[in-house]
């Protein structure tokens, strides 16, 4: 007599990512929480950020210095062809001396399935986007944080600084995440 | 010496874009479906409207219409799923039609060096000669399917 095995009592958990849900221009997108160091209002940047004039990186208007290093300002809406939004908030991402102007936030949500970008897409797409994930009958694009600036369009937004021309360093009124 | 032409007996798909009708092979050919929400973000690769949700996949919306008749549809009935290949790799792309599609046999006539290279090939119902098309050459896409993540991405492996 075959004796079918127990239900087992517990199922491993499944990996799972928390993301923020945030909008560019009115488009839905949506980052790894793990990405985003701190999410600060645009005002609490004012006081800190210096104009910067690169005219082959219209994106890239401000930056602002972290501890020691420069910190470029990427306009979303500016980087993915979205029309001009006024931003409220600011993603200072990990990793990468990138800060994502954006319009806010809609939720935190967790992921559980992460589909590559279809092989279709075949531009800067691919580097914009970590993929793509279904959630509550929405297709959200995932931002690659690292897709924002290039390893050459840092070097010219480095190269186009003055040493002196940083303010201080960015003030803590921001709303820092854990990592 | 004129060479013979080459030409095989196969099943086709039978599509309508605007007043014409090309063919697909029947095995390129998943389904037919009616249209669904399409879910738009911000990409620079032509012709791609967006993705559908269908049975859980993210399926890219191609219209073929502008580079087939010169326009893009104006109206259309359903989405027809159809597999493309990307190197070794393929994936569902879903074309826009603008009428009920239909099933076919017949004998196909190898396309020459001066077709266009979406035209696969040439078949005869009917008294009208239809163009197959070359799905691979006609929709956009990564050839060289090396580049990482480019298979999906499950996080629900178990830990």
């Amino acid at each position: 007599m075959r004796v079918a095995a127990p239900p087992a009592k517990t199922r491993a958990a499944a990996r799972t990512e928390q993301i923020i849900l945030f909008r560019i221009s009115g488009q839905p997108f949506a980052v790894s929480s793990a990405s985003v160091q701190e999410i600060r209002s645009v005002d609490s940047l004012s006081g800190a950020a210096t104009e910067i004039d690169q005219p082959t990186i219209r994106k890239v208007r401000h930056v602002v210095r972290r501890n020691e290093k420069a910190l470029y300002v990427v306009s979303g809406a500016a980087h993915f062809g979205l029309p001009p939004a006024s931003a409220a908030l600011v993603f200072v991402l990990r990793k990468t001396r990138t800060a994502l102007l954006v319009d806010g936030i809609d939720k935190m949500a967790t992921m559980t399935r992460l589909q590559a970008l279809p092989l279709a897409y075949c531009n800067e797409e691919r580097v914009w986007y970590r993929g793509l994930t279904a959630l509550d009958q929405n297709v959200i694009p995932v931002v690659n944080p690292e897709g924002f600036l290039t390893a050459d369009e840092f070097a010219l937004l480095d190269a186009s600084l003055l040493p002196e021309s940083l303010p201080d360093e960015l003030a803590g009124e921001g709303m820092e995440l854990p990592e | 010496m004129i060479p013979p032409i080459e030409s095989t007996s196969q099943s086709f798909v039978l599509l309508r874009l605007g007043e014409r009708r090309f063919a697909v092979a029947a095995t390129q050919i998943s389904e037919l479906v009616a249209p669904s929400r399409i879910f738009r973000f911000p990409h620079r690769t032509p012709k791609l409207e967006g993705v559908i949700l269908r049975r859980g996949r993210i399926v890219p919306v191609c219209d073929v219409a502008e580079r087939l008749l010169g326009k893009a549809l104006t109206s259309r009935r359903f989405y027809l799923i159809a597999v493309r290949h990307y190197g070794d790799k393929s994936e569902w792309v879903a074309l826009p039609v603008t009428g009920d599609c239909e099933l076919i046999a017949a004998e196909m006539t190898t396309a020459g060096e001066a077709d266009a290279p979406h035209v696969a090939g040439w078949i005869s119902h009917n008294g009208e000669v239809i163009e197959v098309l070359n799905l691979d050459a006609l929709t956009p896409g990564l050839e060289e399917a090396s580049m990482s993540g480019t298979t999906a991405v499950l996080l629900e492996a178990r830990s």
